[in-house]
């Protein structure tokens, strides 16, 4: 299929939502509490306009960005401890296996009782959202380093430390990739409850302060945008991935 | 041409390789022991091209992982000039079946020059070495080129490439054809046989395929079925180039006194696997 027209069914596609959103919302359920699309396209641009939109998106972006990077500088250092090593993994898959089926949304209370309210709290939650899902998944990929990868190497002269480095982390740098690609999804997630309950700014708390005054198109504005950046965040990961480690993973 | 390869010269009464009594144990986990190979005894002359024949399931590769030395022996001991090997070593290449020993992040020049950037070379003479193996075997102007962007018998080559760049005095070769097509198959003996004798490697070759040991061997050791298995004995290949055909009289005389040996263990297998 030719790139334009894959582009173009990709553009039809989203149109369509926004198509059946417009009828769904004019003729099926006419409500105030259920703003057709282009009610909330003029909300946005309102919102756009007075810098509100943009103080709250970049306020839960810059609480993402600083957890999600952290989670990952935390998490791909044990995980390939955890896949290289047997003992690491006996002493460490007790917090792995057990922390990783606490939700972060549960650990929200605890977060601001630690944490208070400010920005601390946040990137603890998206670290913890981000940490398991990146080690888990890293730990996996050392795990599926081909055996044949390892003794090809040690029969061309390599010693321990280059099979690491040369063998055993380049190949799975593809499972590290997508570790972090599932954990940013998480993040948007985890970022949006903990505004909700506890923050002073950001799009959880835009959407719930909205509730309160019954403003539903600046709900919707909340949701779209957030549909939007998780988009795009996602779009520029997978972009990312290609242009600067493709060579590492040629399924794309 | 002047090949770099190491000779190494014959010791007197001392063969390259030598597999004394070997023997292999793999416990289960139910903790029964499964006797993969049992007094296992051969020796392998320098430059020799060596065969190892056998029905699936005999332990061939299991001697082939002994002598790479990614496997320890349970009992016995293997020496090479004279010295019991320790591990894997630089000395003994090994080109693996599939092509998953390949580096899918490396071009086909860089999985080439692997060993040789491992040992410290530098750059410029690594390069040229590596180029210098990728046109040997027939992959000139596919430097660049990934193991992904490649079909399998190109990837076969890159393997065997990578380990003669590598320059050690011995090729440990698991199958290596096994799963080419058959006129790619064909083309890889005719090219492995070309570069042998230019460099005058001793090599271990493991197959299952009678034609293929014949076209290639300068001996073929016939293996008995598994397990505890051993050899059964050895056929000299004394043929020439131009009687290495399917179709000549002496190939098929040879063939003849291979299928002989290694019929009834063929037969013994399947029932043993049924």
């Amino acid at each position: 299929m030719g790139r334009l027209r894959s582009v173009a069914l990709y553009i039809a596609g989203f149109a369509s939502l926004f198509v059946i959103w417009h009828v769904a919302s004019t003729w099926i359920i006419p409500s105030v509490l259920f703003p057709p699309p282009w009610k909330v396209f003029l909300k946005g641009i309102e919102l756009a306009q007075d810098g509100t939109l943009w103080e709250q998106s970049s306020a839960s972006l810059a609480r993402i960005a600083s957890g999600f990077v952290g989670g990952s500088l935390i998490g791909i250092p044990i995980g390939l401890a955890i896949g290289s090593f047997p003992i690491v993994r006996r002493l460490l898959e007790p917090y792995t296996e057990f922390l990783r089926f606490i939700p972060a949304t549960a650990m929200i209370t605890v977060a601001v009782i630690w944490f208070g309210i400010g920005e601390s709290s946040k990137i603890f939650l998206i670290i913890y959202t981000t940490v398991f899902i990146v080690i888990i998944n890293t730990a996996a990929g050392v795990n599926a380093v081909a055996p044949n990868k390892i003794r090809a190497a040690r029969s061309l002269g390599a010693g321990p430390f280059q099979i690491f480095f040369f063998v055993a982390l380049p190949a799975t740098v593809p499972y590290i990739l997508t570790g972090m690609r599932l954990a940013m999804a998480n993040s948007f997630v985890t970022i949006i409850a903990a505004e909700l309950v506890a923050a002073n700014n950001g799009l959880g708390r835009m959407i719930w302060d909205s509730r309160m005054y019954m403003l539903v198109d600046q709900i919707f504005v909340a949701l779209v945008v957030l549909g939007f950046l998780g988009f795009t965040a996602d779009r520029l990961f997978r972009w990312g991935i290609y242009a600067f480690a493709g060579r590492f993973s040629p399924v794309t | 041409m002047q090949w770099p390869g190491k000779c190494i010269r014959h010791v007197t009464g001392m063969a390259f390789v030598q597999l004394s009594q070997v023997s292999k144990v793999y416990r289960s986990l139910k903790g029964s022991d499964y006797v993969a190979v049992r007094d296992f005894s051969l020796d392998i002359e320098a430059g020799e091209f060596f065969c190892l024949l056998g029905t699936s399931g005999c332990g061939k590769t299991t001697v082939l992982n002994m002598v790479a030395g990614f496997e320890p022996v349970s009992a016995g001991e293997i020496r090479i000039s004279g010295h019991p090997i320790a591990g894997p070593a630089a000395d003994r290449g090994v080109v693996f079946q599939g092509d998953d020993s390949l580096y899918g992040w490396l071009s086909a020049l860089g999985n080439v020059e692997f060993g040789l950037r491992m040992r410290g070379i530098a750059r410029a003479e690594r390069e040229k070495k590596a180029r210098h193996y990728l046109e040997l075997v027939g992959l000139r102007g596919q430097d660049h080129k990934h193991p992904a962007e490649l079909s399998g018998g190109m990837k076969q080559r890159i393997q065997i490439a990578r380990v003669l760049a590598n320059e050690p005095d011995m090729l440990l070769m698991d199958e290596p054809f096994a799963a080419l097509d058959a006129h790619t198959r064909a083309d890889m003996q005719r090219e492995l046989k070309r570069i042998c004798s230019a460099t005058g490697k001793t090599v271990l070759f493991i197959t299952h395929d009678i034609d293929e040991a014949i076209i290639l061997a300068d001996r073929i050791g016939v293996m008995h079925a598994g397990p505890a298995s051993k050899l059964k004995g050895i056929v000299e290949v004394d043929l020439s180039e131009a009687e290495r055909e399917r179709t000549h009289d002496r190939f098929v005389a040879v063939y003849r006194q291979v299928h002989e040996m290694i019929r009834d263990e063929v037969a013994i297998s399947l029932k043993r696997s049924q």
